[in-house]
C-alpha cells in the first residue's frame, strides 16, 4: 500500500546553527497509528512542523498523499489536522465560532451537523457557547483537538496529546483515537509517554537527536528488542551465586535472597528449563517464581542509551 | 483561491471589533469630539478662517485622516500580533492559505474597521462644523487607499513586533507625531521658510493634503504629487510583505 506520508532527505538548520534534523526518512502507511517516541528536543515538533508548513525545512522533500508539501502545499495541507502540543487558542472566541472558523479557514463551506457531531464526540457541546478562556485545561485540550477535526483531515497530527491531562481524558482521548483509525484517519502522535505508544501505536519510531534511529512494528519491536525476566525467591539467601551457574549471567539481590535471570528471544542464552535444573543441580531451592516481559519504556531506555 | 479561508479571517477580524466596540468604535469618536473641543473652540477663536475655510472644518480632514492612520495601523498589527502572541499563528500557517489571502483578510479587515471609523467621525464633525465635501469620489479614494496602506503598514509592523512594547513603539513615535506636525491643524504655508521646506518630507503631509482637497478643493501640495506619493508608499509596503512571506520573516522559522 503506498505511504500517506513521504519525508525523505529532510534536515533543518535553524539560523542559529543549531541543527533540529538530520537526513530524516520516514513512510508513514495509510491508515495506521504510528507513534514518534524521542526524548526532549529530539525533533518531534520540528518535524511535525516542517510537514504542517510551520516551519520551513533546509534540505529534503515532503509529500502528503503524493502532493509535495511546498509546490501543492493547499491539496497537502488541506489533509492535514494538527494539534499542537500547547493550548493556544483565542481566549475570547466561542467554542463555536473558533471550530467554525478552522473550518473555513481549511476552505471547507459550513457544516453545522459535521460540528456538532464534532463537538458532542468530544463533550464539548455544553459548552458551544462558552469562551474559551472560561475552559478547564482538558476541554481547551479537546477544543484544539474539535479544531483540528473541524475540516475533517485523512492524517492527524497529535504532538503530546496527552501531556498534563489527567487520567479519565486521556483514555477518552486513546478511544477517540481508535475510532478515528476505523474511520480511516492516519494518526501520527509524538509523546514521551512511552505506555501512550504500547497502548495505541501500531508502529513505533525512535527519534533522538534528530536523527530516526529506528522504525518498527509495535509487535516485532518488543518480540525483537523486548527482554523478559525471572526473578527467584530464594529459600536460603546466598553469599554469592554458585560457579556452576555463572554462563547465566545470574544478578544477586544484595540481602541474597533473589536471583534475577534476563533473557531475550534473540539471544543465544541457554533457556529457562535448563536453569531450573542447572539450579536444582547446585543445591538451590526456590520458593516461588515471577517472570516478567520489559515494557516499551524500558526498550526505549535502552535504545537511547546505546546512541553514542 | 480560498475566498472561504479570506471570510473566515475577515469575519473573525470584525467580529472582534464588535466584541471590542468601546475601544474600537467609541473610544476615537470621543477623542475626536475632544479635538473639537480644544482646538475647535480654543484655538479657532483666535484663527477664524485659513484659505478661507473655517478653522473648525479645516481641522476635520486632518482629524479623521489622524484617526485612520493611527486605527489602520493598531487593527492590522494587533490582528497578526496576537495569533503570534498566543500561539494559535500555527493554524494560519499550517491551513491551506496564500500569503495574497492571508494578507487581503487581514488587511480588508482592519482597513474596513478604519474606514467605518473615519466615516463616524465624519458624521460627528458634522455636529460641530458645517461640512461641504467637494470631491466625494476622491474622499472616499484617499480614504481607502490610505486606510489599506496603512493597514499594509501596521501588518508589517504586527510581524516585526517581538513585544507589545515593540507594537506600539512605530505608531507613537514615528506616525503620531508625523501625523500631528503634518498639517492636521494647520496649513503648511502658515509655517516659516525652513520648516515649510522641512515638512515637505513628512509623508502624512500629501495625505492630508490630498484629503483636504477632497473636502475643500483646496491643498498645501498638489493633488498629484499627493496621490503619486499615497501610491509610492502603498507599493513600499506591498513590496515588503511580499518579501515577509517570500522569505518567512520571523512567521516561518
Amino acid at each position: 500500500m503506498p505511504s500517506i506520508l513521504a519525508i525523505s532527505g529532510v534536515s533543518k538548520t535553524y539560523a542559529t546553527g543549531f541543527t533540529a534534523l538530520k537526513e530524516v526518512n520516514l513512510d508513514i502507511q495509510r491508515g495506521e497509528i504510528f507513534a514518534l517516541l524521542g526524548p526532549n528536543g529530539a525533533g518531534k515538533t520540528t518535524l511535525i512542523s516542517i510537514v504542517c508548513g510551520i516551519v520551513n525545512r533546509s534540505s529534503g522533500t515532503v509529500t502528503v498523499d503524493g502532493h509535495d508539501i511546498r509546490k501543492d502545499y493547499r491539496a497537502a495541507r488541506s489533509l492535514i489536522g494538527l494539534v499542537p502540543q500547547e493550548l493556544t487558542i483565542d481566549a475570547f472566541e466561542t467554542v463555536w465560532a473558533t471550530v467554525n472558523y478552522s473550518r473555513g479557514l481549511f476552505g471547507k463551506p459550513p457544516n453545522p451537523a459535521f460540528v456538532e457531531k464534532v463537538l458532542r464526540d468530544l463533550s464539548l457541546w455544553d459548552k458551544k457557547d462558552a469562551k474559551a478562556i472560561t475552559l478547564s485545561g482538558g476541554m481547551k485540550r479537546r477544543l484544539m483537538i474539535a479544531k483540528a477535526l473541524s475540516h475533517e483531515p485523512r492524517i492527524l497530527f497529535l504532538d503530546e496529546p496527552t501531556a498534563g491531562v489527567d487520567v479519565e481524558l486521556r483514555q477518552d482521548m486513546w478511544a477517540m483515537v481508535r475510532r478515528l483509525r476505523e474511520d480511516g484517519v492516519t494518526i501520527i502522535l509524538t509523546t514521551h509517554y512511552i505506555e501512550e505508544a504500547e497502548a495505541m501505536a501500531d508502529r513505533v519510531g525512535v527519534i533522538s537527536r534528530g536523527e530516526i534511529i529506528l522504525v518498527e512494528g509495535k509487535a516485532e519491536l518488543m518480540r525483537k528488542l523486548g527482554r523478559k525476566q525471572m526473578t527467584l525467591e530464594l529459600r536460603s539467601p546466598l553469599d554469592s551465586v554458585p560457579d556452576g551457574l555463572s554462563r547465566y549471567a545470574l544478578e544477586l539481590s544484595p540481602d541474597g535472597s533473589q536471583l534475577t535471570y534476563t533473557y531475550d528471544n534473540q539471544s543465544d542464552r541457554p533457556g529457562v528449563a535448563s536453569l531450573i535444573r542447572d539450579l536444582e543441580a547446585a543445591g538451590v531451592q526456590f520458593r516461588d517464581l515471577d517472570t516478567k516481559n520489559s515494557s516499551l519504556e524500558e526498550i526505549f531506555v535502552n535504545l537511547l542509551r546505546q546512541e553514542p | 483561491m480560498n475566498l472561504r479561508a479570506v471570510w473566515a479571517i475577515y469575519r473573525v477580524e470584525m467580529a472582534r471589533a464588535f466584541r471590542t466596540v468601546l475601544q474600537s468604535i467609541i473610544s476615537p469618536v470621543i477623542s475626536t469630539s475632544l479635538y473639537f473641543v480644544v482646538f475647535g473652540s480654543a484655538i479657532g477663536s483666535r484663527i477664524t478662517e485659513i484659505d478661507g475655510i473655517s478653522y473648525g472644518a479645516f481641522i476635520v480632514p486632518g482629524l479623521i485622516m489622524l484617526s485612520l492612520l493611527t486605527q489602520s495601523i493598531s487593527n492590522a498589527s494587533f490582528a497578526i500580533y496576537f495569533p503570534k502572541f498566543v500561539g494559535s499563528i500555527y493554524e494560519l500557517l499550517s491551513a491551506p492559505v496564500s500569503y495574497l489571502e492571508i494578507v487581503i483578510a487581514y488587511v480588508g479587515g482592519a482597513a474596513t474597521k478604519s474606514i467605518i471609523l473615519g466615516l463616524i467621525i465624519l458624521a460627528t464633525a458634522s455636529l460641530f462644523v458645517p461640512l461641504h465635501i467637494e470631491h466625494p469620489f476622491w474622499m472616499l479614494s484617499f480614504l481607502v487607499l490610505t486606510a489599506v496602506t496603512f493597514s499594509l503598514f501596521g501588518f508589517i509592523i504586527g510581524i516585526w513586533a517581538k513585544s507589545f512594547e515593540q507594537l506600539q513603539l512605530v505608531p507613537l513615535l514615528i506616525v503620531t507625531p508625523l501625523t500631528f506636525l503634518g498639517g492636521s491643524f494647520y496649513s503648511i504655508h502658515m509655517l516659516p521658510g525652513i520648516w515649510k521646506t522641512i515638512t515637505l518630507f513628512n509623508p502624512v503631509v500629501y495625505l492630508i493634503s490630498g484629503f483636504r482637497w477632497s473636502f475643500y478643493g483646496k491643498a498645501d501640495v498638489s493633488v498629484g504629487v499627493s496621490l503619486g506619493m499615497t501610491l509610492v508608499f502603498l507599493a513600499v509596503c506591498i513590496a515588503i510583505v511580499a518579501w515577509i512571506f517570500r522569505t518567512g520573516y520571523r512567521l516561518r522559522n
